[in-house]
């Protein structure tokens, strides 16, 4: 059994007749660190919660490690720990005994419980704060004493709604450090972001999710793939007379000494330099421009928006 | 699960609620304390004084059994339907719902969690009215089965309130609407054999009467019901509600979209 998230056919109809899921089909096998991608409103909460049953699915069927929700559902919600995208812990309660609290729904006693919380809340930089009520977290604390409580069973496919949102740099990146440290030591990890950064650093596989359809469902390598050119952003020494142009190029300037250049895969970049050397343009230094990632995420989205309204 | 971690989460959750109860107590536990030490004063002492013995007991000794029993029906339903409805509008309801609880023991911690906070608030009661009256216990095993189920059935009906509840209103509307009037005719204060016949049929129909009644039995030995029948009849309602509580657990109403 390698499946650790199997989705088929999954459909959600809202009370209100919204229909949020329009029949997705989904793999994640174990082990692996699996993104889903999509713009607001796009139903990833919608499938999140059918998995890990706080939303009724409307139809089609969903298995956690083989254990299908509909016969096998204690032992798919063994197998599972949730991180919500909205906060959802009692705000008067204290950190430790949250995280405790929870131990105990999956029938762990009181001393494992606390030993574990223990570990998990000082992995996470909370044991100074255990004794406080949960309301007196910042907005990043708050989020990962919701990991911590979600790691409390140790489950073994984890799954993560949007859990870094508000959470500052030098935050986020310790805890994708620790995420990366729990996929290292096997838990299977399946998460929303909103930041491709984040995908791109953490995630092997992805699937974007678009008004309810899976419009892409592949490995991020491929995806990168997908990036026929790439834009780089170069520093001048001194100030330009005039663009220069180039066949197989597209060149921009931004200001009088910064350029803008569009490079197809195929064209490499030794081309462009030697131009710029023969102009005489003298390059200080070299960036990628933004996020490559983002612009492929926006155009496939967009495509899925032209694809609908056609 | 097994019956070792049924029994943890069953504890967790009952532990959860009492520690709720006890960090409000100010709200929870002071309260009845207050309200019932005057009832005492005014009910029993000043005016009882003039009204003699109801049921062949002195008015004090009469009413006291009635007003534990109020505290308990009272505090036992308002413990769970604040609890379970803040837990929905909290959405920390989420914490039970993705682990493998079963939804029998979710029921069974709050009402256990519900009856406890009853309970302790009617011990309180019965220890602030040592200082106004002699309890003596006629039937102890009668006094302590009938407030245990009674505490056990408001909480099944907070419960259920709670599930139905979508705003602070909705949890207070049962209370003030049905609760009440129902504890205050149900054979606190009187003996309804001081109304006219027609009256006292009516009176028969108010199932809070039966267990205020068996509760006066167990303490003082008199009642104005057959004990057997409060019994058989307070049972079917918790049979009754918690069918129906479980029902409602299952189907996800007002819990799962
Ligand atoms: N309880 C609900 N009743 C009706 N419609 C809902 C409900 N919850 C969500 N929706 C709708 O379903 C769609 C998908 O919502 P969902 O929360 O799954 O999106 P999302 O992809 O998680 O978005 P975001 O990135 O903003 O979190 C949205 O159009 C939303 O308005
Ligand atoms: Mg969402």
């Amino acid at each position: 059994m390698t499946t650790a998230l199997s989705i088929q056919d999954l459909r959600k109809v809202y009370g209100n007749g919204f229909e949020a899921l329009k029949g997705i089909s989904l793999e994640v096998q174990r082990g692996d660190f699996f993104a889903l991608l999509g713009p607001n409103g796009a139903g990833k909460s919608t499938t999140l919660g059918i998995v890990s049953s706080l939303v009724n699915k409307s139809s089609g069927k969903v298995s956690v490690f083989g254990h299908d929700i509909d016969t096998r559902l204690t032992q798919a919600k063994q197998c599972l720990g949730v991180v919500p995208q909205e906060f959802n812990f009692n705000p008067f309660e204290k950190v430790l005994d949250i995280v405790v609290t929870q131990a105990g729904y999956y029938g762990i006693g009181r001393k494992q419980a606390t030993e574990r919380a223990e570990h998990y809340l000082r992995k996470l930089g909370l044991w100074e704060k255990r004794n406080e009520r949960a309301r007196m977290l910042s907005g990043g604390m708050k989020r990962r004493l919701m990991i911590a409580r979600a790691l409390i069973h140790e489950p073994k496919l984890l799954i993560l709604d949007e859990p870094t949102a508000g959470v500052d740099i030098e935050l986020r990146r310790s805890m994708w450090d620790f995420l990366t440290e729990i996929n290292a030591a096997g838990t299977t990890i399946i998460l929303t972001t909103h930041y491709l950064e984040e995908a791109e650093s953490l995630c092997r596989n992805i699937a974007i999710i678009d008004h309810g359809t899976i419009i892409q469902n592949t490995s991020m390598k491929a995806l990168l793939q997908q990036l026929d050119t790439e834009t780089f952003i170069l520093d001048l020494k001194e100030d330009l007379d005039e663009v220069p142009t180039l066949d197989g190029y597209v060149i921009r300037s931004r200001d009088a000494h910064t350029l803008e250049v569009d490079v197809p895969k195929s064209a490499g970049l030794n081309a462009l330099f030697q131009h710029l050397a023969a102009k005489g343009l003298e390059v200080t230094s070299m960036r990628n421009k933004a996020n490559r990632l983002e612009e492929l995420f926006v155009s496939l989205v967009d495509k899925n928006l032209k694809q609908e309204s056609a | 699960m097994n019956t070792r971690l049924l029994w943890t989460a069953f504890v967790t959750i009952v532990v959860k609620e009492i520690r709720r109860f006890t960090r409000i107590w100010v709200q929870t536990l002071l309260p009845p304390a207050i309200t019932m030490t005057l009832y005492f004063i005014i009910f029993g002492n000043l005016i009882g004084s003039r009204i003699g013995e109801m049921g062949g007991f002195d008015y004090m000794e009469y009413i006291v059994p009635g007003l534990i029993m109020m505290s308990v029906i009272t505090n036992s339903y308002g413990n769970v339907v604040s609890s379970f409805f803040g837990t929905k509008f909290q959405r920390n309801i989420e914490e039970l719902l993705v682990s493998p609880v079963p939804n029998w023991i979710i029921l069974s911690g709050y009402v256990i969690g519900g009856a406890a906070r009853g309970l302790g608030v009617g011990f309180i009661v019965t220890l602030l009215s040592l200082f106004f009256t002699d309890l003596q216990i006629h039937h102890l095993f009668i006094t302590i089965a009938v407030v245990l189920l009674t505490a056990i059935l408001f909480s099944l009906g907070g419960f259920i309130n709670a599930v139905y509840a979508k705003t602070f209103d909705d949890i207070a509307i049962v209370p003030t609407f049905i609760l009440t009037p129902l504890t205050y005719l149900g054979g606190v204060f009187y003996s309804i054999q001081l109304l006219p016949e027609f009256w006292q049929g009516v009176s028969q129909l108010n199932p809070i009467l039966y267990m205020v009644n068996s509760f006066r039995y167990g303490i003082l030995g008199v009642s104005d019901i057959d004990i057997g029948f409060a019994f058989a009849m307070i049972i079917g309602f918790i049979l009754l509600l918690g069918g129906y509580a479980l029902h409602l657990l299952n189907t996800g109403k007002g819990i799962r979209e």
